[in-house]
């Protein structure tokens, strides 16, 4: 405790020689990016400006696509391959970036200006121990010497709440755990004290509860060294946590910019409200006896050794939606795997409109295949990219109705237009569409085969939320219609409340409890439910604070 | 009547887009190829022409014996004639179409082993895998040249066992090369689907697996073309390959090494020999500088924007 407040004195200091709080640390004026595509170029951001003064974090916020991530690389004077800054003027300091060569921006990297990327797994080297790659650009650029910078880090990883400060940089990225990497890429950009950290999306890919660790981290430690900062985001509510001011991109224009709290609660244009109004999404919560599929005292293990999963009961009643929750490695998404036969249980039974099920896949019957589908969390992944639309589409009618002809092309065009497409989308591939529509011929998939259950795996977590609200309506929409029910495994509590009727808990394999969304989302919680519900980030800005004075 | 007009109109306007379109990015990727790819492609245009219509091209017949052996190029016989007087050209061009025939058929029966066990091994996983990829391994272990030689002394050079043996021992290699690019993509949530649908493995192996992998797997066939097409001519060289009076490059440089020594009497005698061997070489660089200018343009590494 003693050395971080020395730490912080002597970073105090440092800063007064710089610059004071709420001097311009960055200004960018009028900027155009364009990215090459298609063998052609495109405007990826028309305009933008952006002030951001030291000690400052900004919020940047937008569906993918908005040109919130280039945009946050232009402000280190940088552009992907494939996209070059076109015009407008990027002053860091007082140096105009545009002008820069590449060897003055190459000093300010890691020294003066740090990136947090969105994958920390993706963006450390494994053969080299966490803590030489912490303090690599430091002592590269000459700041530190290495014992310094190594004891500097030591310090970091102990502000930044590692377990074990001391050792843990002696281990190697695989060696710890998503949540850990990620602050320990935090720990890398704060180890040169750069004056400004670009965040992009650093939570996007953490567990709730995760998430919470890392964002206390980085919010206390962007706080201490007052550094500026730009948080770049997809979800409202962490950005509300983490941002003094935020700025709204779309298409890549600025929609608006506002100070958080008139953000929150008094956006001016249509397009912020609408991106609002998502969390807005509710449903009346009904049950039924009739039960579809019931998982009846199941154990399964990976390999015959590692059991992940114990004793599991989950009952889903028909045309009603339950929602699996818990964080990844709790057993969800093996539940499926187990429900679809693809991992046979040890013990215990899956049973479908009251007979058992086959365990393994390979025993079960086309009928009984047909009856349950799936819908994956990456839709990229879960269609072919050599296959038309038509094709992904079509396969389950040839597969499991023997249509075929026109026959099968109008049932093609009619689940098209079920799922809100045209029918322009029939021979285009899957690269050619965006995230969200490639999850609704995802969906138009299992619907093809007529099921009576659909699990959906994690489907909107990857998408952004105006899109997962379209998703989660059209989910809604297809079960009043065609009294489809779901397994909804997800993380999201936001998405839970839209659209779940009884509600699982999962922790380490095994079900926490099982009821009605009312009984789960109210007290009194089991002491896990608890933690779950509360690390859910919620659109207030005190949020966080709130949550950090309770655990005092 | 009206209404399945007019869906069979639709239904073809889209497949011709869909046709033009391919048909122009094809072009729009040829436009770019650089000059090296071109010299490929005009290179093995001219030898599949000339192994395609050689007894048209032929001025004599391929085993015809003439009375002079070793006649020294003339009008009647543009390359000579050979060791017991069959004209060289004529040999040449039926040549070609022999030994790109049996190089060509060879490649192919090794694909088919290599890359159905390949994706066989990489899809079911197992013990079957582990059975297959050992197997592989041994035969491997052993110098292929040696063991083909050997086992066409067991099994009698004939073209069929010729196309057969090198087949198997070049299948190893193509099926590694198959297992492993499969391997990813089997994991894919596409797989996963269609197992969960219901799929048979021969639908995984060819609609869902085989069109992702078919970049590396088309580059390799052209090198594999080509190392077979070198073992060949290999083995007719040393005497265990096509036969006589079959004409092939590989037993016609053997045949006609001797006529080198005479370079410093007449210089065209001791080409003879050499223009087989030249074209043998000529092919090999022609299909390699296809199959770079493929694997570069596939490899996604020439992003240079």
């Amino acid at each position: 405790m003693m050395s971080t407040d020395n730490n912080d004195t002597k970073n105090t200091g440092s800063a007064d020689e710089n610059g004071q709080k709420g001097d311009i640390l960055l200004e960018m004026r009028d900027v155009h990016i364009d990215g090459f595509s298609d063998e052609k170029w495109h405007h990826i951001v028309k305009g933008v400006d952006l002030t951001l003064r030291r000690g400052e974090v900004m919020g940047l916020i937008g569906e993918s696509g908005a040109g919130k991530s280039t945009l946050g690389l232009a402000a280190m004077g940088f552009a992907q391959p494939g996209c070059k800054i076109v015009s407008g003027t990027i002053k860091f300091d007082g140096m105009e970036l545009t002008k820069a060569s590449e060897n003055e921006k190459r000093a300010l990297w890691g020294s003066r200006i740090a990136y947090v990327a969105q994958s920390a797994a993706a963006s450390f080297n494994p053969a080299h121990r966490l803590i030489d790659q912490t303090v690599e650009s430091t002592v590269n650029s000459g700041i530190r010497s290495l014992e310094e910078a190594q004891a500097d880090a030591r310090t970091l990883y102990a502000s930044l709440q590692l377990p074990d400060a001391e050792n843990i940089g002696d281990r190697y990225p695989h060696q710890v755990s998503g949540g850990q990497l990620q602050r320990m890429m935090t720990a890398m950009a704060m180890s040169s004290r750069p004056d400004l950290i670009i965040f992009d999306e650093p939570t996007t890919a953490l567990d709730v509860t995760t998430q919470v660790e890392v964002l206390v981290a980085m919010r206390d430690i962007v706080e201490r060294f007052n550094t500026a900062a730009i948080y770049i985001t997809h979800d409202l509510a962490v950005v509300a946590q983490m941002a003094d001011f935020i700025k709204v991109l779309r298409y890549g224009n600025e929609v608006e910019e506002a100070e958080t709290r008139q953000m929150l609660t008094a956006p001016k244009e249509e397009y912020t409200k609408s991106l609002w109004s998502v969390r807005a999404l509710t449903k009346p919560e009904e049950t039924s006896d009739d039960v579809v599929i019931e998982i009846k005292n199941v154990d399964a293990a990976y390999g015959g050794s590692v059991k992940v999963l114990h004793d599991i009961n989950i009952k889903l009643p028909r045309g009603r939606t339950v929602a699996v929750v818990g964080e990844s490695g709790s057993g969800k998404s093996t539940t499926a795997r187990v429900i679809t036969g693809l991992l046979p249980p040890m013990t215990g039974e899956v049973q479908f409109n009251g007979e058992v099920l086959p365990k393994a896949l390979k025993d079960r019957s086309k009928d009984q295949l047909q009856r349950i589908q799936m819908i994956y969390q990456m839709a990229d992944t879960a269609m072919n990219p050599r296959h038309t639309i038509a094709e992904i589409i079509g396969r389950p009618l040839e597969f499991y109705h023997d249509l075929s002809g026109k026959a099968k092309q109008d049932r093609i065009l009619e689940l098209l237009h079920l799922i809100e497409l045209d029918q322009t989308f029939y021979d285009r591939i899957p690269s050619e569409l965006s995230g969200g529509q490639k999850q609704r011929v995802c969906i138009a998939r299992a619907l093809a085969a007529e099921p009576d259950v659909i699990i959906c795996d994690e489907v909107t977590s990857a998408l952004d939320q105006i899109v997962q609200e379209g998703i989660l309506q059209l989910l809604l929409r297809l079960q009043r219609e065609l009294g489809i029910s779901y397994l909804f495994i997800t993380h999201d509590i936001a998405t839970v409340q839209a659209i779940s009727d009884e509600i699982v808990v999962m922790y380490q394999g095994a079900v926490v409890e099982q009821g009605l969304k009312s009984e789960i989302m109210s007290p009194p919680y089991p002491e896990y439910t608890q933690l779950l519900l509360k690390s859910v980030p919620e659109m207030d800005p005190d949020w966080l604070t709130n949550l950090v004075d309770d655990r005092l | 009547m009206s209404q399945s007009n007019a869906y069979s109109a639709t239904a073809e306007v889209g497949q011709l887009r869909e046709r033009r379109s391919r048909w122009e990015t094809i072009k729009l990727e040829l436009r770019k190829a650089p000059i090296s790819a071109w010299f490929g492609f005009i290179v093995i245009g001219c030898y599949l022409f000339v192994a395609l219509f050689s007894p048209l091209l032929a001025p004599h017949g391929e085993a015809e014996i003439f009375k002079t052996p070793f006649a020294p190029w003339d009008a009647k016989h543009i390359l000579g004639t050979d060791q017991i007087g069959r004209d060289v050209f004529s040999r040449l061009i039926y040549g070609a179409t022999n030994t790109i025939g049996i190089a060509l058929a060879t490649t192919l029966l090794s694909f088919l082993i290599g890359g159905g066990l390949g994706l066989a091994a990489a899809i079911t996983g197992g013990w079957l895998d582990q059975l297959l990829s050992r197997f592989v391994d041994v035969l491997m272990a052993i110098p292929s040249l040696i063991f083909a030689l050997m086992l066409l002394t067991i099994f009698g050079s004939s073209i069929f066992s010729l196309i057969c043996i090198i087949a198997v021992l070049d299948s190893t290699r193509v099926f590694r090369l198959t297992r492993s690019v499969a391997i990813n993509v089997t994991v894919m949530d596409y797989v996963e689907a269609a197992k969960l649908r219901g799929e048979k493995l021969g639908w995984i192996m060819r609609r869902e697996i085989l069109p992702n992998i078919m970049p590396p797997l088309i580059a390799e066939f052209g090198l594999r073309f080509s190392f077979v097409f070198l073992t060949i001519a290999a083995l007719s060289f040393l005497g265990l390959g096509i036969q006589p009076p079959t004409a092939d490059w590989g037993s016609m440089v053997r045949d006609n090494a001797s006529m080198i020594q005479f370079a410093k009497y007449d210089i065209t005698a001791a080409m003879t020999p050499m223009i087989p061997a030249a074209a043998i070489a000529l092919l090999t660089v022609a299909v390699n500088f296809v199959v770079d200018w493929f694997l570069h343009k596939t490899s996604g590494l020439n992003d240079e924007h």
